[in-house]
């Protein structure tokens, strides 16, 4: 192999990681917002779905992605609400009803696209036009970096995390925690719906049945990956974002002997670095104190 | 103005009363507090002090009567009402949080006075605004120059710092806010007497600059060494208010718990003394580095308890009984072959004459509870009870694999039915619904259910830790009566207790533990409560 | 007396939630412009409609009744598996693998090698996530959504690489053995109802047998309930836990028997329509007991089956309606809130905003 083609390699392989990553980080970002709340959010998941689905949608009937963005947070935040509404007011177990959450989303969506599009599960492709070229991920990094600043520097920053690592104390201090939840659940709404939009109307040109697979709870890994906090986060994108690239580029190639590479091992790679991780063979990872727990007044 | 002050309360409580569920916790509760003055409230547990000063700072919310602040009336549902007003408080267990720094966790309320605009608009606008780090240290030097506090390193994690530190940054928190009004809830449980001392000094000092202060106690002598005012709660209700100067703690004694109380039960026989059931000797604990601080570290611990006597482990809490507990309970936890342990110890134990803990041998928990061990464990809800669980699966924990209750591995649900029956019985659980989940028992008979079931297979080693924590004093009385008849009987018992009476009452050796060492050892009425207290502040150390 | 209240008013709550959740999914389809009676009826007819129908929906129910023990058993060690679905998985593979590795076993030998294979399979992947928390103290929640996609990146390599079927454009393996069939009940039709619906109910009997009848069962649940309490009384938490994951794997993996032996003769790629996950909502329903998971799985297999025909006899409305509906029934069983409202008759009492 020439050193030319190497390089356009590489550039290549840096380009598609960087465009890969892009719903991970958002995702995952909003996942930041609501774990360091103290509410585990599983349904991430069905976020990007349905946000995914509201941004094709609409970017297809307006031709704008910006349009189609915006409904993608928007469905994302009413998904966000549904959430919230069941894990903050009606203190339902957060896995369940994030499990619950995700299959509501993976019903939903071809519901719908049977009645907007007559189609089973996916909507019309769109045209290169009405789809983003690289506003997101520009957009994704800069979040990253507000991100980062806000929960570190600020009043509220500090809020966000007080709620997440001991909520009385928030509590005490005369901020009501549920609010706070409340907040950092719709964000991460918009978030995760923003990350489904940059699928389907970045990544791909149409929506299709089930397209997040399972990157809400890759996003989640990262998020595990980056101890919570938004730049060793975003670096975990990037880290399982360019597996991905890596194996989509090597699919049915051949570099060894006759049969092409197993990429299905590639594919595997970020799961098992975030249970090794979580195992403390990677450095420890600790969660926010309350975590996962419903926070009742009183 | 010093007339125009004195005349108006800095708080007064009317007629304020608080059910949960239909269960009264307040009831009428009146309360007058003079401005520039400590005010203590005392009562048993389960009172209702908690209550009503939760209700002051804006926790709960009333069901009846009201809030008058400086004459004011006020109502309000969330603290951040009554933190504008000036109101603060420390809690019981600390509101901090343990990987942020003093000064973050400090500055979490600041903007809440002077700030109505909604949460969305301020996350913005703070984004715009970061936190001025450097202004609030100087500022927090500041004051804890003019109130003469001592001076904390802002930057280290909260839970690095020594308790008596933490409660310092909590005041601080309060006097950053410019809270006027203070309350303290059991702020010496955590305490040494020499940071007993110091706290006291402190507060003594807000007063003079015009702070007003409410401590909620249940330790009297507390009460008659700082407080101007006293008032007394029972059962959800004020029995009795009273200057300090005007009354003796043999009163506020007899007025918190109803009825004249003898402090002192009937001393027992004396010891017949047997074999060792417990010998620890050269016992060290040492935290890995790096891994929970939480855990403290152990030295040199070398004791041992015979047959029929009680020895006491004296000692504020958080000195390293519940290490030691754990240790003599789980010494495979504490293995440096156990890669999750936290902790690893040396040293040997003999527990009933078998090897628990040396070098080479570990015992599993349930070996050592199968050789003849009865544990009262220290905080009855966690490591006692199931407390969604029924009384008689409760009564089954710890005996499942007993020949009495099981065959093959399967339960004998028959005898084990029985045997509850019974127990309950004998050791007076009410009400005798055998169905019941344990968490509608009351605390007392929470714990004698505890008692029933450890006492049942006559255990040759008795750990008891805070036996009587929580527990009515009808309770208490049935309780100690128990564990001196398990000595009568022949069992060793380790009495580990925070309580200096319950010490004084039942143990026929007391050791004192402090910092992880046991500082002193007396028998029977050698030491006063005076000579304890010294030793428990480490001034035998 | 107000216990016994609650206590009844408890046992209701599942066909509370039930209802609601199909009160409001039918209110949606009211949306998509059917009548929710039309649709309804169609749910009850193709659920129940013949002896193909009823066969449908019990051949349905079987991998949900595994599945929903799989949740059930660690729930009540205190262990939340949303791992069934990588657990079912790779029990099916392993039961295809050794009926395609040693095809010539004769026939009641040949099962239950394969069944054998499914179960420790299955086992050891629930077994992984519960050595990790007792031993390393990593969170099970997550351990097992990732087990769950290593398990299906594992599965699509054995299926396309080392088991393919040469002779299927299908993502497959090879035909399983003739001798590792097993028995279909005649008497459904052509519904694939195996033994495998019998094997699944024995196990719900045996675990409910283990759960509250054995020392082991009773240390298991004591874990559940209190941990240090637990500890306290010297059982070895940690071992129960793995206890109770390896069990709930071994179930998820028993899934593989009614597929592979029951139904399709080999392992297929992306067989389970998320099985494992419809089990946590399977064993939240069913109140995690062995006997309430069966009466929930009997529940989803025939949503699952009712709503098969959607597709055909309405317009609009989809199959996708089970998973709305399955989402519904599982907010509204495990919205705490909700229930404490309803039982006393108020709104939260420490909310205080009444």
């Amino acid at each position: 192999m020439s050193d030319t083609g190497f390089l356009a390699i590489l550039i290549q392989m840096v380009g598609s990681t960087l465009r890969v990553s892009t719903p991970l980080l958002f995702a995952s970002l909003g996942g930041l917002m609501s774990e360091r709340s103290g509410v585990v959010n599983i349904a991430l998941e069905g976020m990007m779905l349905i946000g995914a689905f509201a941004a094709a949608t609409v970017a297809f009937v307006t031709h704008s992605p910006w349009l189609g963005a915006a409904a993608g947070m928007g469905a994302g935040l009413l998904l966000a609400a549904c959430y919230g509404l069941f894990v903050i007011q009606l203190r339902a177990d957060q896995i369940v009803a994030g499990t619950a959450i995700n299959m509501l989303a993976a019903g939903i969506t071809p519901f719908l696209s049977k009645i907007f599009f007559e189609s089973t599960g996916s909507t019309p492709s769109l045209p290169l036009d009405d789809r983003f070229q690289s506003a997101p991920i520009w957009i994704a990094w800069i979040l990253v970096i507000v991100c980062w600043a806000w929960v570190n520097f600020t009043p509220t920053g500090v809020w966000l995390r007080f709620a997440g690592e001991k909520p009385e104390a928030l509590q005490s201090a005369g901020i009501s925690v549920i609010r706070v939840r409340w907040c950092a659940v719709l964000a991460s709404g918009v978030l995760a719906g923003l990350g489904g939009a940059s699928l389907s109307i970045f990544l791909a040109s149409s929506f299709s049945r089930n397209m997040t697979a399972g990157r809400g709870f890759m996003a989640l890994a990262a998020l595990i990956f980056g101890k919570w906090r938004p730049g060793p986060t975003a670096v975990a994108c990037l880290l399982f974002g360019f597996a991905d690239a890596l194996q989509i580029r090597l699919q049915g190639v051949v570099l060894w002997g006759t049969e092409p590479v197993p990429v299905q091992f590639i594919q595997i790679l970020p799961y098992i670095a975030t249970v090794l991780v979580l195992a403390g063979a990677v450095g420890k990872s600790r969660a926010p104190g309350a975590l996962g727990v419903a926070f009742k007044k009183g | 103005m010093m007339t125009a002050q004195a005349a108006v309360s800095a708080v007064e409580l009317r007629g304020i009363s608080k059910f949960f569920n239909g269960v009264p916790a307040n009831q009428e509760i009146d309360l007058q507090v003079r401005a520039g003055s400590i005010h203590a409230i005392i009562g048993e547990n389960g009172a209702g002090k908690s209550t009503a000063m939760k209700i002051l700072y804006g926790i709960h919310r009333p069901d009846a009567g009201e809030i008058l602040i400086r004459g004011d009336k006020k109502i309000w549902s969330t603290p951040a009402q009554a933190i504008s007003a000036g109101i603060g408080m420390v809690h019981q267990h600390f509101m901090l949080a343990g990987p942020y720094s003093a000064l973050e966790n400090i500055l979490l309320g600041v903007e809440i006075a002077n700030s109505s605009a909604p949460l969305l608009k301020r996350a913005f606008e703070s984004l715009a605004r970061p936190v001025d780090r450097k202004g609030a240290k100087a500022r927090l030097d500041r004051l804890a120059d003019q109130y003469g506090l001592r001076k904390i390193d802002w930057d280290l994690p909260i839970e690095t710092l020594p308790v008596g530190v933490q409660q310092r940054v909590e005041i601080l928190k309060l006097l950053y806010q410019e809270a006027s009004i203070l309350i303290l809830d059991e702020p010496t449980a955590v305490l040494t007497p020499q940071e007993t001392e110091e706290l006291f000094s402190n507060l003594k000092k807000l007063t003079k600059d015009g702070k007003t202060i409410l401590i909620i106690t249940h330790k009297l002598k507390e009460v008659m060494s700082l407080a101007d005012e006293v008032t007394v709660l029972r059962a959800g209700r004020v029995v009795g208010r009273r200057a300090v100067a005007d009354t003796k703690v043999e009163e506020l004694a007899s007025l918190m718990v109803g009825r004249k109380v003898n402090l002192k039960i009937e001393p027992p026989s004396k010891p017949v003394p047997r074999d060792p059931v417990l010998e620890i000797s050269d016992l060290h604990l040492s935290t890995a580095p790096g891994r929970a601080r939480r855990v403290h570290p152990l030295e040199k611990i070398s004791f041992s308890v015979r047959g029929g006597e009680v020895v006491g482990i004296a000692g504020v809490e958080g000195n390293g009984q519940s290490e030691l507990l754990q240790v003599l309970l789980h010494p495979r936890d504490f293995s440096k072959r156990n890669s999750a342990s936290v902790a690893h110890a040396t040293g040997s134990v003999r527990c009933l004459g078998r090897v628990t803990l040396n070098e080479r041998t570990r015992l599993r928990a349930e070996e050592i509870k199968l050789l003849g061990v009865g544990v009262i464990p220290e905080d009855r809800h966690r490591e006692g009870l199931l407390l969604e669980r029924s009384m008689e699966e409760n009564f089954l924990l710890g005996h499942q694999k007993r020949s009495a209750f099981s065959s093959k591995g399967f339960i004998l649900r028959k005898s084990l039915r029985e045997s509850a029956l019974r127990a309950i019985e004998v050791y007076d659980v009410r009400p005798r619904v055998i169905d019941l989940e344990v968490e509608a028992l009351s605390g007392g008979n929470q714990q004698k259910l505890i008692i029933a079931r450890e006492f049942e297979c006559e255990p040759k080693l008795l750990i008891a830790a805070q036996p009587t924590r929580g527990v009515d004093v009808g309770a208490i009385e049935f309780i100690h009566r128990r564990i001196l008849e398990a000595r009568e009987k022949g069992a060793g018992v380790l009495l580990v207790s925070s309580e200096l009476d319950e010490i004084l009452a039942l143990a026929d050796r007391i050791l004192v533990m402090y910092a992880g060492r046991i500082v002193a050892q007396f028998n029977r009425g050698e030491a006063s409560e005076q000579v304890l207290g010294l030793s428990m502040g480490g001034a035998h150390a | 007396m107000t216990f016994l209240r609650s206590r009844i008013f408890r046992s209701l709550q599942p066909l509370l939630a039930v209802l609601i959740g199909l009160v409001i999914g039918l209110l949606i389809t009211r949306l998509a412009g059917e009548n929710p009676w039309h649709v309804l009826k169609i749910l009850i007819n193709s659920a129940f409609g013949s002896r193909y129908d009823i066969g449908m929906t019990l051949f349905y129910a079987t991998p949900l009744i595994l599945t929903g023990l799989a949740v059930a058993i660690p729930f009540q060690a205190g262990l939340f598996n949303i791992g069934a679905e990588g657990q079912l998985t790779l029990g099916a593979l392993a039961a295809a693998a050794v009926g395609c590795v040693f095809p010539d076993i004769p026939w009641p030998l040949a099962p239950v090698l394969a069944v054998l294979a499914a179960f420790f399979v299955g086992g050891f992947w629930g077994f992984i996530p519960g050595w990790l928390h007792a031993k390393r103290g990593s969170h099970e929640v997550i351990n097992t959504i990732m087990l769950n996609f290593i398990a299906a990146g594992i599965a699509s390599w054995v299926t396309l690489y080392v088991l393919k079927n040469p002779e299927s454009q299908n993502p497959e393996t090879k035909a399983v053995g003739a001798g590792y069939l097993i028995h279909h009940f005649q008497s459904f039709g052509d519904a694939p109802l195996s033994s495998a619906f019998v094997l699944a109910v024995v196990a719900a009997i045996l675990v409910s047998v283990f759960l509250w009848r054995t020392v082991l069962g009773f240390q298991l649940r004591a874990v559940g309930q209190g941990e240090s309490a637990a500890r306290t009384a010297g059982i070895d938490s940690g071992k129960m836990k793995i206890i109770a994951m390896f069990l709930a794997g071994g179930l998820a993996g028993l899934v593989g028997v009614g597929e592979v032996l029951g139904n399709a003769g080999r392992f297929r790629l992306g067989f389970s329509p998320e099985y494992g996950f419809i089990g946590i909502a399977v064993a939240l329903l069913g109140k995690n007991r062995p006997a309430g998971v069966v009466a929930a799985a009997l529940l989803f297999g025939a949503l699952h089956k009712g709503t098969s025909d959607l597709d055909l006899e309405t317009e609009n409305v989809t199959r996708d309606l089970s998973l709305i509906l399955q989402a519904l029934i599982i907010l509204s069983v495990s919205a705490v809130g909700l229930w404490d409202w309803f039982n006393k008759g108020r709104p939260m009492v420490n909310g205080g905003r009444t």
